[in-house]
Formats: structure tokens, C-alpha cells, sequence
């Protein structure tokens, strides 16, 4: 035990001939906000289960709270918050009813219902609608409606699995704002997502490619692993005239590891070697409003190379 | 058993608020009783017949007569020629054909042996079988009549009665218990009231469960400490509670509607039907824990709703299934819930007379919950 929240060792989970989760380790410290990242289909909601104590792990072990969840998974759920990947409450409840559902599911006390219920409206600022009914409310209301049911027993980890797929971007910011203003409160969370801007916003990321955790830590640490950029590379940012034609020249040079389109500039990643001037113009000849400059990579860099090298390996060993 | 009133009421309000399944339960059975009460008559009467006279003369048409009287047989068609006699049989206009004759009274009066055809269409089974032990049936005891008044004619007789006169040696008195005007309604609505029960528990409680399970909210339960036994009583209480409203409601109508009245004792029959709807509650829980999509829990309940009509006694009798298909019989509680109502009902049947369904619907009451009970857990995968 090293006080850790939530602590996953080798954790895996098969169905069938499917291995769905392999061997995945992790720690999450308290008030921390940990993303895992990921491709759909990538293992990442298993994980979240398995920490629920809702699916029994194949192999490995994993500790919520310090409690293991394979002994004692109903101890676990009394602690915890889970928000799910769609919505899940009932449509033909109101939010109240809602709210007074998970609150009595809970087992709290009737003062403590309304103490409870009050404050998460509070928090959430769904007090305009609480006598609407949850199937009428829109994306964004129903995943404040979802948090706030997750929230009502007080819990001191809470999983959220892709809280904000199909929500609009105003919506989007907003719930973030919520889990930063949970995190200042000391609650723990686990969120999966599949955007690299709200994994920038995370205290921690881990990214898991074909059921493996691949990578782990905070984005800048993340950014600075050698194998992102290494020894004798450089990484800059190209901005011309024809980035697409620009990219197609850039890809032919021996010295070009890598070059993606980013927006409307060029990310690339040369030997060194290759002086920045001699490359571009290299790849935008003539265009004198061309420019580079060198930039840090970002996570979706990382995972990118990351993903690449981890292919690359399995088909070593195959 | 945290969270069981939480989870009971909720039920509540859903049933409250969807319309449609209170629909289901109480409107749906009421109309089906109603319909299939009336609709299901195996009483066999009327079958459309055809005359082909070549006599015509007063013994001919006492002959046709006697077979219309029995009931069994309407004449709807007189031919003269057997193309007409033909045509109409093939057609199926009708069912039997009735050829007498040309020399039926001549030979009768010279008593010598007549043969008078009777053509049966034997597609329906039941009907044709109707028809030729009633019609065989009419010509020996025609015959008898004739043998007796000849008998008579010549001062003897196989046997006499207290008062002298000439009778049958042996004369069979036959009495019918419990339904003495052959009633179908008397045997068919309380196995029509049993049937309906389990088609709307089955539905009902595997759907119920089935729908979280789609909408995602059964997995979000999971997460919460909710204990398994207040998420199973909670789920299934509100529909056992409108089982039993179901029950009186279909018991009332038989009363009312078909005159079947109720000859045992009610406190029994309501006892073991609770016991039933427990077992059918079971069924509703095992499917729910197989089907992970709605459409899926129909197909499931079809296919144990498939064979308790057809094979639980309810339309066909069990005694004559062959040897495989009469044991399947055992393993549906239907069976056993079906000889129960018409015991009490019909033959105010006590407690020491149906101790073998009571055993068999006990035993399977224990296995199918045993079963779903195993099956459902607090865990996805």
C-alpha cells in the first residue's frame, strides 16, 4: 500500500479469446485528476468497471481507497461515484425523483437526502429543472444531471467514462470546470476521453493502445520522453501557402522522420542535421512568406509515436 | 436488503407512469379471456351436409330426419345426381354426404339388408371422428328399433324391463360429474386463466429488468451498494402485487362472464396461485438474465409460452401425447398450476387431492428460482 487512491497492479481482464485488458498498472493519488486515453474499444471502460467492482479482473489486482475490489467490491461502491459512457438514469423520472432515488439507494438519512440533494443542485446548477422529466433535458443537462446523482452520497473517488462524448463545447468546458472545482475539494477521479485537449487539462494521463497501458504520467512529462523526441531530432512547425503539397515534399526527404498537418501548419520531426532554413526550402520553394520555428510536441504527438513504436514491437515479436 | 425501498417505489412510479403496461395486465387478459372463452368450443355441432335421395319416400326422409335431429348434421344442400353430390364435397361447402338409395323401403319392407353411404371429409380430425360415431351410432340403433318391433311381432324378446316390455339386455346408465352440459367453457377458461397469467408475468418481469439492462441504468445500480435481494424484491414485488390484481380480475370474469362457478375453496386456489406466480416470476427473472435486449426476452418467453398452450394439458388432453413429448408436459409449472384450477374450480378438489401437482409445481417453483438466483448477480461480463 503507498497511499494511493486508487492502485490497478497487472491488471487484466479476458473474455473469451479476447483479452480486453493486459496487464495495466497504475496509481492515482488523492485530488489528483487522472485521464485515460485511448481508442474506442481500447479496453478503457473495462478498466473503469473492474475498479467498480462491477467486472471480476482475470488477473491482477486492483484497490480502491485502499479497499481491494475483487474482496470486497460493495464496500468500494459505498465510497465511490461512477458516471457511465451513456446516460443511465430514468427517463421517466423527474430530476428530483432522480436525485431522491440514488440518495435513498445510498441509504442516507432524511435530513442528510436533503442536505445532499441541495447541494449537489447547488453545485451542478440544475435547480431550474428539477421537475422536468431526465428523458426531456438535453446532453448537456442530462450529464450534469448524471454528475450529480454520482455525487449525491459524497464520494471520495468518482469515475467518469467519456463524460463528455456528444455534449456541445460550452457544455464541455462547463463540466470541466465542475470536476476542477471537485479536485479543489479533494475528490479523486478517474476520466476516460477521447479528447487530447481535455487530457492536457488532466493532472496525470495514461494511454491505453491494444488493451496495454502504454504510457502514464503528467503531460509534460510525457512530452519530454525521449523516445518522442529523440537524440539527434529536432521537432518544428512549418507555416506556408500549401501545407498539403508542403507535406507531400516533406515526407520524400531521407531526413524527415516524421510530418503531420496541424491545422493549417506543418508539424515535422528532422534529423538534426537538417538545418530548419535548408528544409524549408526544401519543401516551399519560392514561398518567401514561409516561416519555421521550433515547437514542443504535444500529447497527441506523443501518443502518435507511441502507438507507432508499440505496433512496431508486436510485429518484431511475431 | 439496502436500498429496497428505494428501488419499490420507483417501480411503482414507473408503473404509474406507463400507461401500457397497465394495459398489458389488466385490459389485454380481460379481452383475451373474453374471446378465446368464446372463440374455443370444441363442441362439434351443425357440420354442413349434403342429401343425395334416390328413395324420397316416407322411410328415406324418416332416416334423414333422425340425423338431423341429433344435432350433429345440417342438411344445407339436397342433390339429384352424384355430380352435384360430388362437386359439393369436393368444394368443401360440406362435410358429409349422405347417399340413400333408390330401393331403400322396398328393401326395408322385404327385410332384407340396406346399405345407406355416408361420405366424411376427414380433413378435421375432430369433426370427421363427430360425425361417424354419431352417424354410425344412428344406424344401430335404428336397427335395433326395427330388430325390437320385430321381436316384438313375434312375442320375444332378449330381455324385459320391470313392466314387461321388450328392452335391452344390458343398459348402460352414464352420468356426468362436474360439467353435466358438456360445457368447453367449463374446461377451457380456468386453463385460459392460467395461461394468461404466466404470458403477462413473463413479460412483464423479464421486461422490466431487460429494459435497465438496455437503457444502461441496471449497470449503474450495480455501482451502488444496493443489496442484490432489495434490487430482486424491489423489481418483482410491484408485479407480483398486479399478478394478483390480475388474477381476481380474470377469476371475476369467469364467474361472471362464462358462468363457471367456483366449487372449492377460494383460500386454497388463491395460495397455490400465489405459489404459481412466484414460479412464474422466477421464469421472468431466468429470461432477464439471458436476454440482454427486449427483443431477445420475447423470443425467450415465446419459447416457453409455445409449449404450455400446446402442450400442458391446456388444449390437448396429456393422457394421449406420445411418451417424450408427455414428460416435457412435467417441466412446465403450467401443467401442474392448470390441474390445480380446474380441480378446485370444477371439482372442489381439497388439498390431499392434488398433492402430486402441488409437489410438481413445488419442485419446479424451487429449481427455476434456485436457477435465476444463481444467475443474477450484481456483475456485468
Amino acid at each position: 500500500m503507498n497511499g494511493a487512491v486508487i492502485a490497478a497492479n497487472g491488471l487484466t481482464r479476458r473474455f473469451g479469446d479476447l483479452v480486453a485488458v493486459n496487464d495495466v498498472s497504475f496509481d492515482v493519488q488523492r485530488a489528483n485528476i487522472f485521464g485515460l486515453l485511448g481508442p474506442n474499444g481500447s479496453g478503457k471502460s473495462t478498466i473503469i468497471r473492474m475498479l467498480c467492482g462491477v467486472l471480476t479482473p482475470s488477473e491482477g489486482t486492483a484497490s480502491v481507497l485502499g479497499i481491494d475490489v475483487r474482496d470486497d467490491p460493495e464496500a468500494v461502491k459505498q465510497r465511490i461515484g461512477y458516471m457511465s459512457q451513456q446516460f443511465s438514469l430514468y427517463r421517466d423520472l423527474t430530476v428530483r425523483e432522480n436525485l431522491q432515488f440514488y440518495a435513498r439507494i445510498y441509504g442516507l438519512d432524511p435530513p442528510r437526502q436533503r442536505e445532499r440533494q441541495a447541494a449537489v443542485v447547488e453545485l451542478t446548477g440544475i435547480g431550474d429543472y428539477v421537475d422536468r422529466f431526465a428523458g426531456n433535458l438535453s446532453g448537456g443537462w442530462k450529464q450534469r444531471l448524471a454528475l450529480a446523482c454520482a455525487l449525491i452520497h459524497e464520494p471520495e473517488v468518482l469515475f467518469l467514462d467519456e463524460p463528455t462524448a456528444g455534449i456541445d463545447p460550452v457544455a464541455r468546458r462547463d463540466l470541466w470546470d465542475l470536476l476542477f472545482d471537485l479536485s479543489h475539494r479533494g475528490v479523486t477521479m478517474l476520466v476516460t476521453t477521447h479528447y487530447m485537449d481535455e487530457a492536457e487539462r488532466c493532472t496525470h494521463v495514461g494511454y491505453i493502445y491494444l488493451s496495454r497501458l502504454i504510457a502514464v504520467g503528467k503531460p509534460d512529462q510525457l512530452k519530454s520522453v525521449p523516445d518522442v523526441t529523440p537524440a539527434g531530432t529536432r521537432r518544428v512547425e512549418v507555416r506556408c501557402a500549401e501545407p498539403t503539397e508542403a507535406l507531400a515534399r516533406a515526407r520524400n526527404l531521407p531526413a524527415v522522420r516524421d510530418a503531420t498537418l496541424f491545422g493549417d501548419t506543418l508539424h515535422v520531426l528532422l534529423d538534426a542535421q537538417l538545418e530548419p532554413d535548408e528544409l524549408l526550402k526544401r519543401i516551399a520553394e519560392g514561398d518567401t512568406s514561409a516561416t519555421v520555428r521550433p515547437v514542443a510536441p504535444t500529447l497527441e504527438d506523443v501518443f502518435v509515436i507511441l502507438s507507432r513504436a508499440q505496433v512496431a514491437a508486436l510485429e518484431a515479436r511475431s | 436488503m439496502k436500498g429496497f425501498g428505494a428501488v419499490l417505489f420507483k417501480e411503482f412510479v414507473h408503473i404509474r407512469r406507463d400507461r401500457l403496461t397497465i394495459f398489458f395486465t389488466f385490459a389485454v387478459p380481460a379481452l383475451q379471456l373474453t374471446i378465446f372463452g368464446y372463440a374455443i368450443d370444441v363442441t362439434i355441432q351443425n357440420i354442413p351436409t349434403v342429401v343425395y335421395d334416390l328413395d324420397g319416400r316416407q322411410e328415406s326422409r324418416r332416416f334423414v330426419e333422425a340425423m338431423v335431429n341429433t344435432d350433429t348434421f345440417q342438411v344445407v344442400e339436397r342433390v339429384q345426381d352424384h355430380e352435384s353430390f360430388r362437386r359439393a364435397l369436393n368444394s368443401g361447402r360440406v362435410k358429409v354426404g349422405v347417399l340413400i338409395p333408390a330401393d331403400y323401403s322396398e328393401r326395408l319392407l322385404r327385410q332384407e339388408q340396406v346399405q345407406v353411404q355416408v361420405l366424411i371429409d376427414g380433413s378435421d380430425s375432430q369433426v370427421a371422428t363427430t360425425a361417424l360415431n354419431t352417424v354410425n351410432l344412428l344406424g344401430t340403433l335404428m336397427s335395433i328399433n326395427r330388430a325390437r318391433a320385430t321381436g316384438e311381432a313375434l312375442q320375444v324378446a332378449p330381455a324385459r324391463d320391470p313392466s314387461g316390455e321388450a328392452a335391452l339386455p344390458i343398459e348402460v346408465r352414464a352420468r356426468l360429474l362436474y360439467n353435466p352440459d358438456l360445457q368447453s367453457a367449463y374446461f377451457f377458461v380456468p386453463g385460459l386463466v392460467a395461461i394468461i397469467l404466466q404470458l403477462v408475468l413473463l413479460f412483464l418481469t423479464s421486461f422490466s429488468i431487460v429494459r435497465e439492462r438496455e437503457l444502461g441504468t441496471l449497470e449503474q445500480l450495480f455501482v451502488t451498494p444496493v443489496s442484490r435481494s432489495a434490487l430482486l424484491f424491489g423489481k418483482l414485488i410491484p408485479y407480483a402485487l398486479m399478478a394478483f390484481g390480475e388474477l381476481l380480475l380474470v377469476l371475476t370474469l369467469m364467474v361472471a362472464v362464462f358462468g363457471v362457478p367456483i366449487h372449492g375453496s377460494l383460500v386454497l386456489l388463491m395460495v397455490l396461485a400465489t405459489l404459481f406466480i412466484i414460479t412464474a416470476l422466477g421464469l421472468g427473472l431466468l429470461i432477464s438474465t439471458l436476454a440482454t435486449t427486449q427483443l431477445e426476452a420475447i423470443q425467450f418467453a415465446f419459447m416457453i409460452m409455445l409449449p404450455s398452450v400446446l402442450l400442458s394439458g391446456f388444449m390437448f388432453p396429456r393422457a394421449e401425447m406420445p411418451l417424450p413429448i408427455y414428460l416435457i408436459s412435467f417441466a412446465l409449472p403450467v401443467t401442474y398450476f392448470i390441474e390445480i384450477l380446474r380441480g378446485v374450480i370444477l371439482r372442489a378438489a381439497d388439498l390431499r387431492d392434488l398433492i402430486p401437482h402441488v409437489i410438481g409445481l413445488l419442485t419446479c417453483c424451487a429449481i427455476i428460482i434456485a436457477l435465476s438466483l444463481t444467475r443474477f448477480r450484481k456483475q456485468l461480463g
